[in-house]
């Protein structure tokens, strides 16, 4: 796919290019329209991550003051509890990271930075997001259903998950495994309209490497996904059969065996950090080329990287259960190929270091989350090379360490990485300015009190306390680490508090923000060639962009301007030849 | 809604479709694949499940087997004549291969019947829980296929979407070849 001739692509330029715009509450409803879909996905994720933040602090609130009731919840019972966890985890990893980084983003920008018209299948589109919002409706009302939701954690163990005798919740389980099915089917649908509009609908004079990283890095996501996932469909229909046909697939009494459920969770749920990951890199890159005024240092090391990445990233799940009993030469293995993708991940570091050096940086707040992303992710990252050695790992194995270091990758990736993508793009989205010092407050607010959240969970774990458990008080060697819990919570409700400057900025901006002109930060890529919001269709069909040239070519020496855009011709044409 | 000018284009070449389907078929061979995986890993831990293995009906098997490559060879002729743009004659092929994949149904619910009535229900050992998960994931993809056969042959039969004709035909054959990995798995392996 890597050249496309421009003289094919020339000759399928003849769509038919009158769209029927859909009005009324049907635009927003049944629209094909890929702008319309990522509105959809983005503002469903983001009450998902209100849904997802609520229950953080609700059974946080649980563990720094238990037995008390929690303000705007009541009291919570052990049952209530472990349903709260495994809602928090499963929603912010599936219902809020997945459709906002990959198909809000993705369903956005991979149309406009390609400078096409929109995706090449919008009613598959359409279809992916109704899915999407069936499966929300599915897990939210799960919570509610009789015996409560489901409480065996988001990766779902058997014989817990297995089997209502253990788990007490026979509806709750199954409709959240039925939540998680419909959540795959739904980017399976997407990922394949991904993976074909950046194969075949790139605008002429795009080859590959003019592609901004940003559509890269989603379709890498989409292709990992599609990939690692099947096992686990499979997974997931043994185990609905073992909870509802009574099967014993993963029943050891009855010729089953519950690792493999380990096995086929893990070797998704693996993969799925970094198809999480890639799309916030992508968004983190736009970012800090623009704002460093620099090319992208390394385009093809970093493409490169990102596919190993993809690649290594199958290669690692074991690492998941080196306690659960494996083979201590296969945990040998796992530590060994764990290790090696800590590699691709560090060069991505420093490609975005090495862009920074020498750069003409402006601090804006985009700017600012994306090295918030660099600087955070990089805790997540060290922290995982302890977890990945298997020695150390049998030590911190089920302790608080585990879940600070995953919050030190996921939280920089769905949130500092989201808020990175949505305060860059907002001018495109919206056509008006956010408020840049509104932006900055709730930038720290949310920042500080993130590390004091999980700064001290690493200090935790390395004490000894194990995750999932309900009430600490029942561990008197862990009593006196109560002020470190207390300290954690706190943190998280200032900084769940500050989140309503966010909406504010938001809110404020929607109402009276000064309008965005159509390249607001001096970008490049395509998407800053159309109008601020763009109209349905996004470019005039005359006028559809041509691509002359890479995605970041800032502060170039034969050009004036600190920057190029793609679709500007070059300004010393080669002489025609003289017609005959 | 019209088609968008992205769906009219090809920068790889290859038409949008096509590319498409080779995606879907992508994604459903590790599905199959991680079920299939985990089935021969347990079936290697239990040679016990032989026993079992033993009352499956091989010839049922087999002639299920003839039927599918039958659907096949007719979806490849369906696709020779819409290469030529004959539609009606595509039309005419993808409904024997859709006359074959419902016959292969028909057959497997008999097949079935006839189990469960002796008592071999998914419940009944692991073997039998493999047996009825992976044929019938099967069995589902069977009927999805005859029906999106139908609707791309009632398409062709008026000449419109003749492209259709080879997609569903890659499709099928995905479904075909699952076949021939499920069949020796769990009829022959005894």
């Amino acid at each position: 796919m890597a050249q496309a001739s421009a003289a094919t692509v020339h000759a399928h330029e003849h769509g038919s290019h009158e769209h029927k715009e859909l009005h009324g509450v049907l635009k927003y409803l049944w629209s094909t329209d890929h702008k319309v879909i990522a509105m959809q996905y983005l503002f469903t994720g983001m009450f998902m991550a209100m849904v997802g933040g609520f229950l953080a602090y609700v059974f946080r609130m649980q563990l720094a003051f238990p037995g008390k009731s929690v303000p705007l919840f009541g009291y919570v019972s052990p049952g209530r509890y472990n349903a709260l966890i495994t809602a928090h985890g499963s929603i912010m990893i599936f219902w809020v990271a997945m459709p906002v980084l990959i198909a809000a983003f993705g369903n956005f920008l991979i149309p406009l930075m390609i400078g096409a018209d929109d995706m090449v299948f919008p009613r598959l589109n359409r279809l992916s997001y109704q899915v999407f919002l069936l499966s929300v409706i599915v897990i939210l009302s799960s919570l509610f259903v009789k015996g409560g939701g489901f409480g065996g954690a988001w990766t779902a163990y058997p014989p817990l998950s297995a089997n209502a005798k253990y788990n007490l919740t026979p509806l709750g389980s199954s409709m959240w495994l039925m939540a998680v099915a419909l959540e795959f089917v739904a980017f399976l649908l997407g990922g394949i309209n991904f993976i074909t509009t950046l194969m075949n609908a790139r605008a002429p004079g795009m080859k590959a490497y003019d592609i901004p990283m940003l559509p890269w890095m989603v379709v890498l996501a989409s292709i990992m996904f599609m990939l690692s996932v099947g096992p686990l469909i499979a997974g997931a229909i043994m185990l609905f059969f073992d909870q509802n046909l009574g099967t014993g697939f993963y029943d050891p009494a009855r010729g089953g065996d519950p690792i493999l459920w380990q096995h086929l969770f893990w070797f998704f749920g693996h993969p799925e950090v970094y198809v999480v990951l890639l799309p916030a890199v992508g968004i983190v890159l736009e970012v800090i080329a623009t704002f460093a005024r620099k090319k992208l240092f390394g385009y093809k090391t970093l493409l490169y990287t990102a596919a190993a990445t993809a690649v290594l990233s199958f290669f690692v799940w074991a690492h998941h259960q080196f306690i659960a009993g494996i083979d201590p030469r296969m945990a040998n293995i796992f530590t060994v190929t764990t290790l090696i993708i800590s590699i691709p991940i560090a060069e991505m570091c420093f490609v975005i270091i090495a862009t920074l050096y020498g750069g003409n940086i402006r601090l804006s707040t985009p700017m600012l989350w994306a090295l918030a992303f660099m600087g955070e992710f990089l805790i997540g990252g060290v922290t995982g090379i302890f977890l990945g050695a298997s020695g150390a790992d049998i030590y911190l194995h089920e302790t608080y360490f585990v879940l600070a270091h995953f919050h030190y990758t996921f939280f920089p990736i769905a949130i500092i990485g989201t808020f990175a993508g949505f305060t860059y793009w907002f001018p495109k989205m919206f056509g008006k300015m956010l408020n840049d010092t509104l932006g900055k407050i709730h930038f720290w607010g949310t920042i500080i009190p993130f590390n004091f959240i999980f700064i001290p969970l690493f200090i935790l774990g390395l004490e000894g306390q194990q995750r999932r458990i309900y009430d600490f008080q029942n561990f008197p060697e862990l009593q006196h680490l109560q002020p470190i819990r207390i300290l954690a919570t706190i943190s998280l409700v200032v900084m769940l508090l500050f989140q309503f400057v966010f909406f504010f900025n938001v809110i404020r901006t929607w109402i009276k923000g000064p309008k965005a002109p159509k390249n607001p930060w001096h970008s490049n890529t395509l998407e800053w060639t159309v109008e601020s919001p763009p109209p349905h269709g996004n470019w005039p069909p005359d006028q559809m962009p041509k691509v002359y040239r890479g995605p970041y070519e800032y502060n170039h020496p034969d050009r004036e301007d600190d920057y190029w855009p793609q679709n500007i011709p070059p300004e010393r044409e080669p002489t025609p030849s003289p017609a005959r | 809604m019209q088609t968008p000018i992205a769906t009219t284009r090809s920068a790889t070449g290859i038409p949008t479709g096509r590319l498409a389907i080779w995606w879907v078929v992508a994604s459903e061979i590790v599905i199959f694949g991680g079920l299939l995986l985990s089935y021969v890993m347990h079936r290697i831990g239990h040679p016990e499940w032989a026993i079992a293995q033993a009352h499956t009906h091989t010839f049922v098997g087999a002639f299920n087997t003839f039927v599918l490559l039958t659907a096949s060879f007719t979806a490849v002729k369906g696709h020779e004549a819409a290469e030529k743009g004959d539609g009606k004659k595509a039309a005419k092929f993808l409904y024997l291969t859709m006359g074959g994949a419902c016959l292969f149904i028909l057959v497997k619910s008999l097949e079935w019947t006839s189990e469960i009535l002796e008592g071999y229900t998914i419940q009944a050992n692991g073997f039998w829980a493999f047996y009825y998960t992976a044929a019938g994931l099967h069995a589902l993809h069977v009927i999805a296929g005859a029906i999106v056969i139908f609707f791309v042959a009632r398409d062709a039969a008026k000449g419109r979407n003749l492209q259709r004709v080879e997609y569903v035909g890659i499709y099928w054959h995905f479904v075909d070849i699952i076949w021939i990995f499920l069949f020796p798995l769990l009829y022959i392996a005894k």
